[in-house]
């Protein structure tokens, strides 16, 4: 029950590797960049949470999960999606509420998926993915597979019974579950500081008797490096884990909020001298990256993100007649159909006419 | 992910053996543990306890802790880990002690699992099974003997059903099992000890969207579900013996989906109706009956729709105060004439 401040980082990627992840880092920086211009625009509605500055503990924590590892996210989860491999496309698409979305336009910004990837979503309710993650886990165990869960989530779900309940659960089961904490320093407008009453969120794993561990979270080598271990312990020992990845978001808690309300422009400014993109740029350079390789991987990402918009604009809106769908399994209409007597004006046109499942 | 994991069917037992509801609920849960090994059961004093209410007595023995899995007190972690177990292909009925406790789950059920199917542009399904009993009568006061069955049939997402007696016990609790929504099976205090017959049948379940006439009759149409269908079927008889007057009792069995047609061809026989229910009427499950027949029976109705159910007040602990505030058989008696025009 070790409770690790780590400071070093052992990992040494090669240049490859890391050139990959930063690439998926520059990707996430322009998406959200990109997302944020569409929303201004008012193609985009409802919440929208960006990560910027966020990039290394996100790409860091999901290149440590194995191809058959399970994925579950809080709202801010664009650049989880694209990081575990969703097409921006697909996630651009989901955000301007269209067919070919991730979810087909019934979830938007915060109820991002890919079944095919592991990634179970994109969940709106602070707290609420984490019980869900321990029966993943538990389902896992049963089947005696050794894969793990990652279940990432923001500093302000460490005051939720939730949080208490899961971690409880995870400890007493042995569950192959590792959660990763975000910790950008404000649950929407409160500090850490203001909130909990042990500001050092790793530690509360010891309550729990479970490894909790804290890193750097805008360092992309020591996040990965802490997640892997991590993981491999669920995996293979079924120890469940914290992992506390201090990190910062240059913008509002989304994008509807300025993000100065409860913090300075110099804070903000700090932060950005310790951007991980910079960092992880750097380390490419030092690793012997050529400079025109990194710049021409911008320029195609840059192309690919705008390539991303185009499509979304293209993408057709999903069907009004099947306004219904999926609320109900396949064969459900039938269960549903002495209902219809009596219901509610437009119930007949807008939900039974359509069917229910998929 | 997950294969059928279905298990080659045994050879069907048959027959009718009277049990009580309670066994009823029992035998549906051994037959679903044996047939498909995706099933597990979960929640507090399921085990070792034997189950709260001694529903799930015996199973822990027969079928080990993987798939009769104890908990802590931890509602809203216990049934959140159903949802992500039922995501992923597992077929989990999460046992909540009494429907009063469910609330801590709230979160979980409204927000979570009723969405899953929706959310997600239906890429993946929450096969899950809620398990929990409604109902007061035992001086149990304010905070355990609520029925909030209205609150969970008006949420999309979800499927609720009520069975009344330990034929539809077994029955709806197999079709729950089996559906690949999340479905809230309310059970009921009071009716874990009634016997009745029940067809042992294993691939026997009742339809899950179905209501049942109860009682065949002809001058009043009484929609109930639970308990209140018991307590109709004894004032139906008391009036059919006493007074003459033929009572027809409609038990929904399914509170979402709802069957308004069997309702309605009940009160296109009657013209005369009254709601029965064990939990509050505004903005309850009578409150849904009574709208809709109101649309759909205009022209049949020759009285109001009437509702008996609980007295709108956090139950009371007195013996003479709890029995004052419940839908019981005299008050049921009591509007049933008024709606026929025999009261007085």
């Amino acid at each position: 029950m070790a409770v690790i401040d780590r400071t070093d980082s052992p990992l040494d990627l090669d240049v490859d590797d890391l050139f990959g992840k930063y690439r998926t880092m520059f990707l996430i920086r322009r998406f959200e960049e990109a997302a944020e211009r569409q929303y201004k625009a008012a193609r985009i509605g409802g919440y929208c949470h960006l990560s910027s500055g966020q990039e290394a503990a996100t790409v860091g924590a999901v290149s440590a999960l194995e191809e058959d590892d399970l994925l579950v996210t809080g709202y801010r989860c664009h650049g989880f999606a694209l990081a575990r491999g969703v097409p921006p496309e697909a996630v651009m698409a989901e955000l301007f509420g269209r067919a070919n979305g991730c979810a087909h336009g019934r979830g938007g910004s915060m109820h991002l998926l890919d079944v095919s990837r592991g990634y179970y979503g994109g969940w709106g309710i602070v707290a609420g993915q984490l019980p869900i993650a321990i029966g993943m886990a538990l389902s896992l165990v049963r089947r005696g597979k050794e894969q793990a869960v990652l279940c990432e989530l923001g500093d302000g779900a460490v005051n939720m019974g939730a949080w208490h309940e899961s971690l409880n659960l995870a400890a007493v089961w042995n569950l192959p579950v590792v959660f990763m904490v975000v910790n950008n320093l404000y649950g929407m407008g409160t500090s850490v500081e203001r909130a909990s009453a042990e500001p050092d969120i790793f530690k509360r794993a010891a309550a729990f008797r479970i490894e909790g561990e804290r890193v750097d979270g805008d360092d992309l080598e020591e996040v990965e490096w802490a997640a892997a271990r991590l993981l491999r312990a669920a995996r293979q020992e079924r120890k469940p884990a914290v992992l506390e990845a201090l990190t910062y978001r240059y913008r509002g808690h989304s994008v509807a909020d300025a993000g100065l309300a409860y913090r300075t422009k110099e804070e903000i400014e700090e932060r950005r001298h310790e951007d991980p993109l910079v960092r992880t740029r750097e380390s490419l350079e030092a690793r012997g990256a050529p400079l025109e390789g990194i710049e021409a991987l911008e320029a195609e990402v840059e192309a690919e993100v705008e390539a991303a918009v185009a499509y979304a604009e293209a993408d057709a809106p999903p069907s009004v007649d099947r306004l219904a769908a999926g609320v109900y399994a396949a064969g459900s209409e039938e269960q549903f159909e002495r209902m219809r007597p009596g219901s509610p004006a437009g119930e007949e046109e807008l939900v039974f006419a359509g069917g229910l499942g998929k | 992910m997950s294969g059928s994991g279905v298990a080659e069917a045994p050879a069907p037992a048959t027959g009718v053996e009277t049990m009580t509801y309670r066994e009823a609920l029992r035998l549906a849960m051994r037959q679903e543990l044996e047939r498909d090994e995706r099933v597990f059961i979960m929640g507090e004093e399921v085990g070792l306890f034997d189950g709260s209410y001694k529903v799930t007595a015996g199973l822990l023995d027969e079928f080990g802790p993987d798939r009769v899995r104890d908990t802590p007190i931890s509602e809203e972690g216990f049934v959140g880990a159903g949802v992500g177990a039922a995501m992923l292909g597992e077929r989990p009925i999460v046992e909540i002690m009494t429907i009063n406790f469910l609330l801590v789950a709230m979160d979980q059920v409204v927000n979570h699992a009723a969405k899953i199917g929706a959310m997600f542009g239906g890429e993946v399904r929450c096969p899950l099974v809620i398990r929990t009993p409604n109902g007061a009568g035992n001086q149990l006061t304010a905070q355990h003997s609520q029925s909030f069955d209205g609150w969970f049939a008006g949420t999309p997402g979800l499927k609720v059903v009520a069975p009344a007696n330990p034929a539809d016990a077994k029955g709806l609790l197999k079709a729950a099992i089996r559906d690949d929504d999340p479905v809230l099976v309310i059970e009921n205090l009071p009716i874990y000890k009634e016997k009745g017959e029940v067809d042992v049948d294993p691939d026997l379940v009742t339809p899950i969207g179905r209501a049942a006439v109860a009682r065949e009759g002809s001058d009043l149409t009484v929609v109930a579900h639970s308990f209140a269908t018991v307590r109709a079927l004894k004032v139906a008889e008391r009036l059919a013996a006493e007074r003459g007057v033929s009572l027809e009792v409609v038990d929904l069995r399914s509170l979402r989906p709802l069957d308004v047609e069997t309702v309605a061809a009940s009160v296109a026989k009657t013209s005369r109706v009254l709601c029965v229910e064990e939990g509050w009427p505004s903005y309850g499950v009578s409150a849904e009956i009574a709208a809709r027949i109101q649309h759909a029976c205009f022209d049949d109705l020759d009285a109001p729709v009437e509702r008996v159910g609980m007295a709108e007040v956090p139950l009371p602990y007195a013996k003479e105060l709890e029995l004052a505030a419940m839908p019981t058989e005299e008050r049921i008696e009591r509007a049933a004439l008024q709606v026929l025009g025999l009261a007085g």
